[in-house]
């Protein structure tokens, strides 16, 4: 997905020309329509898809760096019929595609929360990939955090000290029952927005590329992510262990950097 | 009513002077309260920053010395800056030597701009520059909206001189010493003190809030621990953040650990068992909700960023 910045970069130029203060102020231009373009490439896509997906967001991002967001599908995954991916974005980040996730037909019910930045008023939007191919989506608006909210991190040098650190919550499960599990990784996520004062440059832009959840080295979910993710990404998920067995998540960074942690169950 | 009892200074201590500067920005009246002798502040509003309140939303202000008068924390806006600056030169002759920054936050550094001509030395804490660099562009864009005409001529202007974290400096504002400390993570990783020898007064900044909501943009942990060691301070006033100045700020630093105790314990255990933001978000802290002004705007913020550190106690 990330592959696609090139377009972006190409897309923002084009809307550029008309939109002059895209990422000056609230925009008053439309996203979506490029963004749609550029992601999906002209194919139809069904809006409003409440039948198949509910999408959480806050009204208002109350903390710019931290804003939840949960997808939950209302039609259960079966072999024949299921969701491959759902793509999140969030229309006026500076990078407005901020998470792919890549679903096993195995998962039951879908219901993922995430947390994210939002830089400003924008749609959140959750579009479904099925396995045949079709598209549906769903959206809530939010609207900006007010006062000296931002979503730089809170303290740079405590993310950068923990980083890599990983933690797998979850109740005791029951085999055979659903339960709810969170895989969470302390990494600042630096944007390339932040500045370093030791070197007095803007610190590279070092976020976490993607988060591999299996169970018994069977892929659960995989996670495509970027910049609009928070600081010390969270993945919380919902899935029915049919056996005991290693519930994994593999990590990797924009460095080539790999963290993993597993838990018995 | 709010938990902070005696919220304006005992009649002893206080010794209201003051000026009325009408604002160009919007013709309300700017007045400013002196402390003690030579300290004075312009306490700000109980409000979000817009354009009617030109953002002077902080308790900004001033000590005058025999050569030197130290600016500290300069307003919300280029606008409020200027007319700080205008309340300063009714006050004293004394030129303008120090433009103190508490923390990066909007409401006390967007008027750094209006005293570029004295040729201050701007201060703050050693990680205020990188604070500035990661969030001026994205307080920029906002608050361009935000406070529109008030907005103006507001510039981002980093300290040329920098405290370290315990390595407190004293200045010398002539036969009149200030001490300046930079804390570890508290209400953000950069918060700076700035206490007035001869009279005892403590300048918070953002450490202390009073009757405003407080508002956690560091550490939970860091600054319930900070809130705890201001109480065994010896002062005679304290001029905090937000709110009036007062000699019972035992009390005030009490109230505020009260609301970040309440917190940190309850979303405690939301965590503990497993629960998310949202649930946090709606359960913790409602009986705190009579006691803090903007406590609907505030409060669910604290929460989020409160739960996210303490997932990782």
């Amino acid at each position: 997905m990330f592959s696609r910045i090139f377009n972006l970069i190409i897309a923002s130029v084009i809307l550029s020309s008309f939109t002059v203060t895209a990422h000056a102020e609230t925009p008053k231009e439309p996203m979506w329509p490029i963004l749609k373009e550029i992601h999906f490439e002209g194919k139809a896509i069904r809006e409003d898809a409440n039948d198949l997906l509910v999408i959480e967001a806050p009204k208002r991002a109350e903390d710019a760096a931290i804003v939840p967001i949960s997808v939950k599908s209302l039609v259960p995954q079966t072999a024949d019929k299921y969701i491959t991916n759902i793509h999140i974005i969030i229309d006026n980040n500076p990078e407005p595609y901020s998470a792919n996730f890549h679903l096993s037909p195995d998962l039951g019910l879908i219901d993922i929360s995430t947390r994210m930045r939002v830089d400003q008023y924008t749609f959140v939007r959750a579009i479904a990939e099925m396995n045949d191919g079709s598209l549906h989506m769903v959206s809530r608006f939010v609207k900006a955090s007010g006062g000296c909210s931002a979503p730089a991190g809170k303290d740079a040098a405590a993310a950068l000290a923990r980083l890599g650190k990983m933690q797998i919550r979850m109740r005791k499960p029951t085999v055979g029952e659903p339960v709810q599990a969170q895989v969470i990784v302390s990494h600042p996520n630096y944007n390339g927005l932040q500045f370093d004062q030791q070197s007095r440059l803007y610190i590279d832009a070092h976020y976490i590329k993607s988060i591999n959840i299996s169970y018994n080295d069977k892929t659960l979910i995989e996670a495509d992510t970027g910049i609009s993710v928070s600081e010390d990404p969270s993945i919380r998920f919902t899935f029915t262990p049919e056996s005991s067995g290693v519930l994994k998540a593999d990590v990797k960074d924009s460095k080539d950097q790999s963290f993993s942690l597993q838990k018995n169950i | 009513m709010k938990l902070t009892a005696p919220t304006t200074l005992t009649l002893l201590f206080m010794f209201f002077v003051t000026t009325s500067v009408y604002g160009s920005a919007d013709e309300q009246n700017y007045s400013m309260q002196e402390v003690v002798n030579g300290i004075f502040y312009h306490q700000g509003v109980h409000q979000d920053p817009n354009e009617k309140n030109i953002g002077a939303i902080a308790n900004v202000g001033f000590i005058i010395g025999k050569d030197c008068v130290a600016v500290i924390d300069s307003g919300g806006s280029y606008a409020e800056g200027l007319l700080l600056r205008q309340a300063i030169t009714q006050q004293t002759e004394v030129p303008i030597c120090y433009v103190i920054n508490t923390h990066v936050h909007p409401d006390h550094t967007f008027g750094n701009a209006a005293f570029k001509d004295d040729k201050p030395e701007y201060i703050g804490h050693e990680k205020l520059p990188a604070a500035m660099q990661s969030r001026q562009d994205y307080f920029g864009r906002v608050f361009k909206e935000t406070l529109g005409a008030a907005f103006t001529g507001t510039e981002f202007i980093s300290p040329s001189r920098t405290v370290k974290i315990n390595e407190p400096i004293t200045i010398d504002l002539g036969e009149r010493l200030i001490t300046l400390t930079a804390y570890t993570t508290s209400h953000t990783d950069h918060d700076l003190t700035v206490f007035d020898q001869q009279s005892k007064t403590l300048w918070t900044g953002d450490l202390l809030f009073i009757d405003r909501i407080p508002v956690i943009d560091g550490s939970i942990l860091g600054w319930i621990t900070l809130t705890t060691q201001f109480q065994t301070m010896d002062l005679s006033a304290v001029i905090p953040g937000h709110g009036p100045a007062t000699d019972n700020w035992q009390q005030a630093f009490l109230n505020q650990l009260r609301y970040l105790s309440i917190l940190r314990d309850e979303i405690r255990v939301i965590i503990a068992e497993l629960g998310t933001i949202e649930e946090a978000s709606e359960t913790v802290g409602l009986q705190e909700q009579e006691q803090w002004e903007l406590y609907d705007n505030y409060h669910r913020r604290n929460v989020t960023a409160s739960f996210v550190e303490l997932e990782w106690e």
